[in-house]
């Protein structure tokens, strides 16, 4: 069997290597028939021409028919960077894929092949799509995170409001992740500027559940054993209402209902340290 | 008689003492013995513990911190934790262990001038 096996992949390697113009063009025609995504004619000749040769090469390794688009790296990269390149030209996922499977005809519509030289070619351009499918959900993947990121590093500021008095203002939904953020961001501050006193303003956070207050209470804790004062503002009704119905005991926290009062609060707290000494917290 | 490589030193009515960068069981037991008999040689009114070096605080040195400040509350004075990183902060929020209890300045500065109000 092997010997079939080496017999037609050397057939398919002559069949290419002996067509490589016919193959080509009855690829790109294929193509600008299907006329997606909009790429010239030339452009689409030299990609395939770069794939092709990329093919020839990967045959020529002892590799695994179905190894071959993914174990030889020029021909990956050439299918990922055809994948890449449609992909930002607006093409979907199927008219990438589908463009790579039309590489079968155009191939094997240049041989009379056999039932092993098909397979072979079925084989091999199969494996080649499923690269250019990976490779598109990678970027996309790629994307989703960086947004992701992104929007972890806009969405909590810390704002040095007074002298000594640092402010959070949070907004959008709190999660595990971002609480951890915000609570690692408005500490390192703390240390920074030697903050006697940090409000932490909810007036953006829709819901407020106990996993929040949770985080919130971890803040208001860390907060105290570094040195300084935590004042919580920007309590809607709403909220006041969830959090006593849900009974999550936020009595050790001080609150104020505005960012205004908390300021004042915070500024009454700053001059009160400067003068006299604290009681034990806690 | 084996001393702690932790030197407490005295400013009037103050002891001052930077922990250092790990705290070890061994080390915080032996400085709470040194420091318990200090307090009680000087009467001193307030003890300020430098934790600034201080990277890792585990559950055993936050009991030790705690039972520290209640034996010094004992003897008639307060301690006063300076400096925490805020890393140590976190993990210490996340333990649950809170310090109730213990008092906390930014620094060992904020420490002092908070202790010379009126």
């Amino acid at each position: 069997m092997p010997g079939d096996r080496q017999a037609a992949r050397e057939a398919v390697m002559r069949a290419i290597a002996g067509n490589r113009g016919r193959i080509a063009s009855t690829w790109v025609d294929t193509q600008l028939a299907r006329a997606t995504p909009a790429i010239g004619g030339e452009e689409l000749g030299e990609e395939v021409q770069a794939i092709i040769s990329c093919l020839l090469e990967g045959l020529g390794r002892d590799l695994p028919d179905d190894r071959v688009a993914t174990g030889h790296a020029p021909l990956r990269e050439a299918v990922a960077d055809l994948s890449r390149r449609w992909a930002r030209l607006g093409a979907s996922p199927t008219a990438i894929a589908t463009a790579v499977f039309s590489l079968k005809p155009a191939i094997l519509g240049c041989m009379a092949p056999q039932a092993e030289e098909a397979l072979l070619v079925g084989r091999l351009i199969d494996a080649a799509a499923l690269v250019s499918f990976q490779t598109y959900v990678d970027s996309r993947e790629e994307i989703i995170q960086r947004q992701n990121r992104q929007l972890l590093e806009i969405s909590t500021p810390v704002v040095h409001l007074w002298h000594r008095v640092l402010a959070v203002p949070l907004i959008g939904t709190l999660d595990s992740a971002r609480a951890q953020i915000v609570m690692e961001s408005l500490l390192q501050a703390i240390q920074d500027h030697q903050a006697a006193v940090a409000i932490i303003d909810i007036t953006g956070v829709p819901t407020v559940d106990t996993v929040v207050a949770q985080h919130l209470m971890q803040t208001v804790t860390a907060t105290r054993l570094m040195g300084a004062d935590c004042v919580l503002s920007g309590i809607s009704p709403r909220i006041a209402q969830m959090v006593a119905q849900l009974g999550i005991d936020l009595s050790e926290i001080t609150t104020r209902s505005s960012l205004a009062d908390a300021l004042t609060e915070a500024m009454r707290l700053v001059q009160e340290e400067g003068r006299t000494e604290r009681t034990p917290a806690g | 008689m084996t001393s702690p490589d932790i030197p407490i030193i005295r400013l009037g009515e103050v002891l001052v003492a930077g922990l250092s960068r790990e705290l070890d069981d061994k080390t915080v037991m032996l400085f709470a013995d040194e420091l318990s008999r200090r307090i009680g040689d000087t009467r001193a009114s307030t003890v300020v513990l430098d934790i600034t070096k201080v990277e890792v605080i585990d559950s055993f040195a936050a009991r030790m911190l705690m039972e520290i400040a209640a034996m010094a509350r004992l003897l008639g004075a307060r301690v006063v934790l300076a400096g925490m990183r805020y890393s140590v902060a976190i993990t210490l929020a996340e333990l649950g262990l809170a310090l109730p209890g213990v008092e906390t300045a930014l620094s060992v500065e904020h420490a002092l001038n908070r202790r010379a109000g009126p």
